[in-house]
């Protein structure tokens, strides 16, 4: 079982299919889940600890949006951990201000640096793009599987 | 987080009470969407796996950063406003019905279409279309 990091990182979609086809899907919302629930809240309510400003740095200058550093401190994390990448353009969703922007095409220039195995795709807006779609994601995701077993 | 696509023969209270009959430790929500699944890992799993079984590609899951009712992000607390995280849910909502016919189809083979790319368009043909298109307008 690989740990695949999807992006939009809050992708219902992505989430579930990595799921479906046997891997473990690096989502925001687990990150969330541990930093707000983990016993002795340093810094309450949501828990952002003067640590999270400096997880952002490794990525970003001191001059770039706060945002953009806030993000990634969230973000660090699931691309720390990431065995390989599933990466869908087009999510009107993602859609933001600068720092959700900025932030964006950060994650997918570090996501593109790394070596680790990658699919991008757009989002489907039809039938028959949905089902080249997840075609295309299980296909990914048995390549990811005969690799781990080749490996092991 | 359950949520159900619309293209589902199965409605949110169907999956609820098939989650109360699992009796697992895990505590149920219904929402207009589907379910919110809350417990120990264990549990949880246990309970989605069972559902699943219900619409296998109708019924899709993730996790939910908030436990349901938090005050840090429940409406009746905060008085009101968009559900955090909607604008996702709903974008995402609207295509599942066609996630789903592609999961139900996974095995079949792709049409024709996209396996062989379309040549282009002649020039010969498209002076034709235009001309044709052109005396449509002048006769019309």
């Amino acid at each position: 079982m690989a740990k695949i990091l999807i992006f939009p990182s809050n992708s219902l979609i992505l989430s579930d299919l990595v799921a479906r086809f046997g891997h473990e899907p690096l989502t925001l919302m687990r990150v969330i889940r541990k930093k707000i629930t983990e016993v002795g809240i340093d810094s309450p309510p949501i828990n952002v600890t003067p640590e999270d400003p400096k997880k952002g740095l490794k990525y970003a200058a001191v001059d770039v949006p706060s945002g953009v550093r806030g993000r990634m401190a969230l973000l660090d994390p699931l691309i720390e951990e990431a065995e390989a990448a599933i990466i869908v353009h087009e999510a009107d969703y993602s859609f933001g201000c600068m720092g959700c922007a900025r932030t964006n095409e950060l994650v997918k220039y570090i996501v593109r640096n790394k070596d680790i195995p990658r699919l991008e795709l757009a989002y489907p807006t039809n039938d028959d793009e949905a089902r080249v779609f997840v075609r295309k994601i299980r296909d990914f995701c048995e390549s990811l599987t005969h690799k781990a077993e080749v490996l092991a | 987080m359950v949520v159900l696509a619309e293209s589902s023969p199965i409605l949110p209270s169907e999956l609820a009470l098939r989650a109360y009959e699992l009796s697992t430790d895990a505590v149920v929500k219904e929402t207009c969407y589907g379910l919110i699944v809350t417990g120990s890992e264990q549990a949880v799993n246990e309970t989605i796996e069972e559902l699943r079984k219900l619409d296998p590609s109708g019924i899709f899951v993730k996790d939910r950063g908030f436990p349901p009712g938090d005050s840090r992000r429940c409406r009746a607390v905060r008085g009101g406003g968009p559900r955090p995280g909607f604008h996702q849910l709903e974008k995402e909502s609207a295509i599942l019905p066609s996630i789903s016919y592609g999961l139900e189809t996974i095995e079949d083979p792709l049409d024709v279409k996209h396996q062989k790319k379309r040549d282009k368009l002649k020039i010969d043909r498209f002076i034709e279309i235009i001309e044709e298109q052109s005396k449509e307008d002048v006769n019309g």
